[in-house]
């Protein structure tokens, strides 16, 4: 197998985009990407997109984008796993470059979520559940991850509090982000005023609707110094399933997919996951954005709360978690969001994130999750030197 | 939802059936082909019991299309007298009422209506058990 490295990523801001279709929103990343290094002949372009179905009527996305952008005649598909379809569109990639089958991969994520009326968008989303048991009797999304957040209430005694400070870090971080959807700071005690989605998740526990696109291209790691200076080795990548439905799961606290998939990616990158500088987890819920820290193996179950109140999770913190705002505010475009976290990741590292820098960091991870944690890709990324 | 998607699931939503680990006595539900502990693909039928308590719940505010008439509604996680867990939506009381550890039974309920010509759709939702009413 061959080393893989990133050469360059591109996004474009997470908005209400009734302006944008998917292919000029995917157009506009691939521009982004463009502004820093002169693309290469691209051999291969793979998408991660989850609702284009359901919201904007369209299949065969892959093609779309790619006649639209100016390719032809290239292999084009398109990849879906829910809400980690665009790590699952990286996965992709990575074995398309490491096995040699081709050089120079665009992999890109685009979502379109304003396109539907709000309980359309709802039950779009709600299909990364088991539509034929879950869905059926009326759980949204929300719903099923706020079954998990009054459990991590319970069990570790903790009210909203720790929850509304992690969505308060997240906003402060996405307020120095010019790609973020909700670029604002908020109180904690506003947070904890906020509307009620779905006992005990209120309106600043959940991530934001919203359209986007982002794209990295990826390269054989002998040949990317050819293309550019600011090159990010995927040092490992890993995805992994747990049941469909959380009812099956013998601890619903623990996210075994996330857990299985930090294992192997860091066993592939040669790290333990407590050597990660910068991270983005997949934080959809603020209950999401602990349970991920927790199952990656960085923090004990529970450890959250305490985690946050020492600042070892924010801005120079030992694991800097999320400093775009992460899904709580820099935004979820669902299927695009895995290629969101890995272009920040890319950015951070070659130092030219445009909002909040990490300290110096040299490797960095990225955690995308799809369904209530039925299946996660962890990703880990090194600087080269 | 198509007639026969509903037809087929009727198992699951008229009398809980899922399927037991004749190796190593798991309970899944909805059913497995295979055991997902052990591996065994020697599971038998294995109908659930219709009583448990409340894991944990969650009112609904923001539904899901089909189910705006009925909100708010709570959706749960329910521990069955054998350790096994379901999901369900709880009926016969106002969310307020909804507590951990509640004990419930699953009770025969309309669950919504696919439009003005589709199907009516049935289930087994859980409600509180009263004293007295066992």
């Amino acid at each position: 197998m061959r080393k893989v490295a990133i050469i360059t990523s591109g996004m474009c801001k997470v908005d209400r985009h009734w302006d944008l279709s998917l292919k000029e929103l995917f157009s506009r990343a691939l521009d982004d990407a463009t502004k820093e290094c002169e693309l290469p002949k691209i051999d291969a372009i793979i998408i991660g997109n989850m609702c284009g179905v359901d919201l904007s009527w369209q299949n065969n996305i892959a093609p779309l984008v790619a006649d639209y952008s100016g390719f032809s005649a290239i292999p084009a598909f398109r990849v879906e796993n829910a809400c980690a379809s665009g790590a699952s569109a990286l996965l992709a990639g990575y074995l398309a470059v490491a096995s040699g089958m081709h050089d120079y991969v665009l992999v890109g994520g685009v979502e379109k979520l304003t396109e539907g009326v709000s309980s359309d968008v709802t039950l779009a989303l709600a299909k990364a559940a088991d539509a034929e048991t879950e869905i059926y009797y009326g759980a949204s999304f929300v719903s099923l991850n706020a079954l998990l957040m009054r459990m991590y209430m319970e069990r570790f005694n903790v009210d909203r509090q720790p929850f509304a400070q992690f969505s308060s870090l997240m906003h402060r971080n996405a307020s120095k982000n010019p790609y973020a959807q909700l670029p604002f700071e908020i109180s904690v005690e506003n947070i904890l005023r906020s509307e009620p989605i779905a006992d005990p998740i209120t309106l600043y526990d959940c991530a934001p609707i919203g359209d986007g696109a982002a794209v990295v291209v990826l390269a054989p790691l002998d040949e990317a110094s050819k293309c550019s200076d600011s090159i990010v080795e995927l040092a490992g990548i890993w995805c992994a399933t747990d049941t469909i439905d959380v009812a099956s799961r013998e601890n619903p606290l623990f996210m075994r997919s996330t857990f299985e998939a930090s294992r192997n990616a860091c066993k592939m990158a040669g790290i333990s996951v407590k050597e990660v500088h910068v991270l983005e987890v997949h934080d959809t819920f603020t209950i999401t954005g602990f349970l991920s820290l927790e199952s990656l193996g960085l923090l004990p179950p529970g450890g959250s709360p305490s985690a946050l109140e020492e600042g070892v999770l924010s801005p120079g913190g030992t694991w800097q978690v999320n400093l775009s705002g992460g899904l709580k505010a820099r935004g979820h475009p669902v299927g695009a969001t895995g290629v969101y976290q890995a272009a920040e990741i890319h950015q951070q590292l070659v130092e030219r994130f445009p909002g909040v820098r990490a300290s110096p960091a040299e490797i960095g991870l990225t955690q995308n999750v799809g369904g209530v944690g039925s299946v996660s890709v962890v990703a880990v990324y090194r600087r080269v030197k | 939802m198509s007639v026969p998607r509903y037809w087929r699931n009727i198992p699951l939503y008229y009398r809980l059936e899922g399927v037991k680990c004749k190796n190593c006595g798991r309970v899944f539900f909805p059913p497995r082909n295979t055991c997902l502990k052990c591996g065994s693909s020697s599971l038998e039928r294995y109908t659930l019991p219709r009583k448990g308590r409340v894991l944990s719940f969650s009112v609904v505010r923001k539904p899901p299309r089909g189910f705006e008439h009925a909100t708010p509604y709570v959706i749960a996680l329910i521990e069955l007298e054998d350790g096994s867990s379901i999901l369900s939506q709880l009926t016969d009381c106002s969310p307020e009422e909804v507590e951990i550890g509640m004990p419930v039974e699953a009770v025969f309920r309309k669950v919504r209506e696919d439009g003005n010509s589709g199907i009516i759709m049935y289930g087994l939702k859980f409600r509180p058990i009263l004293s007295g009413r066992e």
